[in-house]
């Protein structure tokens, strides 16, 4: 009984934050509108985690700067950066405590495995959530009207991918091996359809763990179906060990992978035989986007150099705060009508949302190892 | 690339009796020496890794569950060396430079699995047999976090100093890695049958895994006879962390964890407690999980991928235990060490 009495306590006090969102909190004479931001700030992740909080706090630093007026007020804009630590549990402790603390919408979270979990806390409070780089497709797929990405997903990725693979690369037999996990099997999963769509054959369909190391059973059973190309759905750790025994196998087959594969890492990890790897990454490489050079002249003059996410982080934050000066509201519930009419050019492009609050239209890029380096090779809309 | 239904069936049918006569003979006979070459270079890895953990169970039967965790340790102390001696004296030959790195990884590991007795084992060992055994996942544990916060969580690459010869044979192609893991894992293992069978401490530790008491009796010295089964186990553990290492080009602080319940798994496969049956063991593994995630596909027409090559491996592993409790050389009798 106690129990329930503290628990709807706790409930009144969280309703009484709750609507501070608007006008309670104040700032000397001016109302301050709290926006929520997450990402990992500690461990393996950090610096990940810290690039996107400095990509958000610079759009709502200029935001600030320039002044923002919302229902005849001029309003300050205040962010809660809180640390998921990339791990799906902490991820809705510190969601329910933004809630609680009664942001007005939330930039975050870095990692899907994070988001998607979080983003059920946000829909149940109605708050807007807009991550920056979360890419699985269950984060949209999960039909909550406050979920939204500034970042291409896995299966517009792996849809890309999978024409590259056929109408590019000319590969006729392709043999795909995924890791099992549902970032890798998501994505391979859309790269065999997507190739089949487009005339090719897929010869082969193995499975390893994304512990593995060994791979030189399933890749002699796939030489011996003779693929024009491997498509790997994983990450580094599992790509450049398949890579190095490719190559030890002697075949010819190119290789071909996700973002997972896409890093400096698989370089290092796979030495000279990561030489004509090829792998894609969501969006624009930072020099051939709209916005890139002065966002990066920008940001790295205020915060040193650019991790990774950055741009989708400011980004996003431009878009969430848009979608309030065009209902002239910070109240979640009448800003959340405007964010789907979004069509916000950003840094990292022109930012538009389906139905579901993925990306329009999202770019895909697509690189290849050149004398030790990742190049560039072509950007791909990804048709929606 | 599955045809369901009866055309799966027959194919299994056929199949069944004679894996490498799938098709065409000849076509597909590389690709089956492939992976017998695979199943053999995986096996011996595992093998040396089975002795290890077969030694202390034939002394102490005690499964030393840190034994992957100390093969963890030969790679990662290995490739420090390697990679410091690769920036600092760039000019050596690779074989030099990876001597270096496992002369100070053997003796390390040496001296690791000689202090993890001390402290972890010998003072249960009169002590009721689950206390070391959870001893032994404690030490496991504590080894990997010590790892990880020396090295951190990244894979670690393996410089590229070896040369990377590769040969053609009948269509397969084998590499001059996986040529000197079989050569030196045969050879380690028929010194360890001459160290067990022909020199002194051989003897001791015969004695010692029949009747611990009586050995002492007789004048064996037990507690420097488990000392010493333990250092051998950890240089032998150490040889196959830099092995599996250079094989694969990187190193991690938790491939222990893998590798060690696969070994553990090809010592109780061919026997606990007996030495040639680690050897069979972890050689029939490598062989049923290369053939295993080869063929599996094909053999079920598809219906079974490669994703349950695990799962096969320790099917093969239960029924042999079904018909054989104690393993495939495992008698429980005298000649355990």
């Amino acid at each position: 009984m106690t129990r329930h009495t503290l628990g709807l306590a706790a409930l009144a006090v969280a309703a009484l934050v709750a609507g501070c969102g608007d006008k309670a909190q104040q700032n000397g004479e001016h109302p301050v509108v709290l926006i929520g931001q997450v990402s990992p700030l500690t461990g393996p992740q950090a610096h990940l985690g810290k690039d996107n909080e400095n990509g958000a706090r610079l759009a709502l630093d200029e935001i600030n700067a320039a002044g923002l007026s919302l229902g005849g007020k001029n309003v300050v804009l205040e962010m809660k950066s809180e640390d998921d630590a990339a791990d799906p549990k902490t991820a809705t402790t510190v969601a329910q405590k933004l809630v609680d603390e009664g942001v007005a919408g939330v930039i975050g979270h870095l990692n899907s495995g994070a988001t998607i979990p979080a983003s059920k806390i946000y829909a149940d409070a109605g708050i807007p959530q807009i991550s920056p780089s979360a890419t699985a497709v269950a984060y949209t797929a999960s039909g909550f009207k406050t979920a939204y990405r500034v970042m291409t997903n896995d299966a517009q990725q792996g849809s890309v991918l999978g024409r590259f693979a056929v109408t590019k690369l000319g590969a006729k037999k392709i043999a795909i091996i995924d890791d099992r996990t549902a970032y890798g099997q998501g994505l391979a999963d859309e790269v065999e359809k997507a190739a089949k769509a487009a005339g090719g054959d897929v010869v082969a369909r193995e499975y390893t763990s994304d512990r593995a190391t060994d791979f030189m059973a399933i890749l002699t059973s796939i030489k011996g179906k003779a693929p024009d190309l491997v498509f790997f759905g994983g990450m580094d750790p599992q790509a450049a060990p398949m890579a190095k025994q490719m190559k030890q196998l002697g075949m010819t087959a190119k290789f071909l992978g996700g973002d997972g594969v896409q890093t400096p890492k698989f370089i290092e990890l796979a030495g000279a035989d990561a030489e004509g790897a090829l792998a894609s990454n969501p969006g624009l490489p930072l020099d051939a986007m709209p916005g890139g050079a002065a966002f990066k002249a920008t940001f790295e003059a205020k915060y040193g150099k650019i991790q990774n996410y950055a741009p989708y982080a400011y980004d996003a934050m431009h878009v969430l705060i848009d979608a309030m000066k065009r209902a002239d509201s910070s109240d979640p519930a009448k800003y959340l009508a405007e964010l789907p009419k979004t069509d916000y050019q950003g840094v990292t492009g022109r930012v538009r949302f389906d139905a579901k609050g993925d990306l329009t239209g999202g770019a895909v890029t697509l690189y290849q190892v050149k004398d030790g380096k990742w190049v560039t090779l072509e950007t791909v809309q990804s048709g929606k | 690339m599955g045809d369901a239904g009866n055309g799966a069936k027959r194919q299994i049918k056929q199949a069944g009796l004679n894996p490498a006569g799938l098709g065409a003979p000849h076509a597909k006979m590389d690709i089956f020496l492939q992976q017998l070459i695979n199943g053999l270079v995986l096996g011996s890895v595992y093998a040396l890794v089975a002795l290890g953990y077969t030694m202390v169970y034939g002394i102490l039967e005690l499964i030393n569950f840190a034994h992957g965790e100390i093969t963890m340790m030969g790679a990662m102390v290995a490739l420090a060396v390697i990679g410091a001696l690769a920036v600092a004296a760039p000019g050596l030959p690779g074989g030099v430079i990876l001597l270096a790195g496992l002369a100070v990884a053997i003796p390390v590991c040496m001296a690791l699995g000689m202090l993890i007795e001390r402290v972890a084992y010998r003072p249960l060992r009169n002590a009721p047999r689950l206390a070391p055994l959870i001893t032994a996942i404690g030490v496991s544990i504590i080894l990997q976090n010590i790892a990880m916060l020396i090295w951190g969580k990244q894979y670690i690459s393996f410089p590229a100093i070896l040369p990377q010869g590769r040969h053609a044979v009948l269509g397969a192609t084998i590499s001059d890695t996986q040529i000197a893991i079989l050569v030196l894992s045969v050879l380690i293992m028929l010194a360890l049958i001459g160290v067990v069978q022909k020199t002194r401490l051989g003897r001791a530790m015969r004695a010692t895994a029949q009747s611990r008491q009586v050995a002492s009796l007789m004048g064996v010295d037990v507690n420097r006879v488990i000392a010493s089964t333990f250092v051998i186990g950890s240089a032998l553990a150490a040889i196959a962390g830099v092995m599996v290492s250079a094989y694969y080009g990187l190193a991690h602080y938790y491939m222990g964890f893998l590798l060690g319940l696969k070994a553990f798994s090809a010592a109780v496969l061919g026997g606990i407690g007996n030495l040639a049956g680690a050897m069979l063991g972890g050689l029939l593994l490598g062989l049923i999980e290369s053939f295993g995630a080869g063929y599996i596909g094909d053999l079920t027409g598809g219906f079974l991928g490669s994703n349950y090559q695990d799962v096969f491996a320790f099917f093969v592993l239960i029924a042999v235990l079904v018909f054989r409790p104690s393993g495939l050389l495992g008698v429980r009798v005298v000649e355990r060490a």
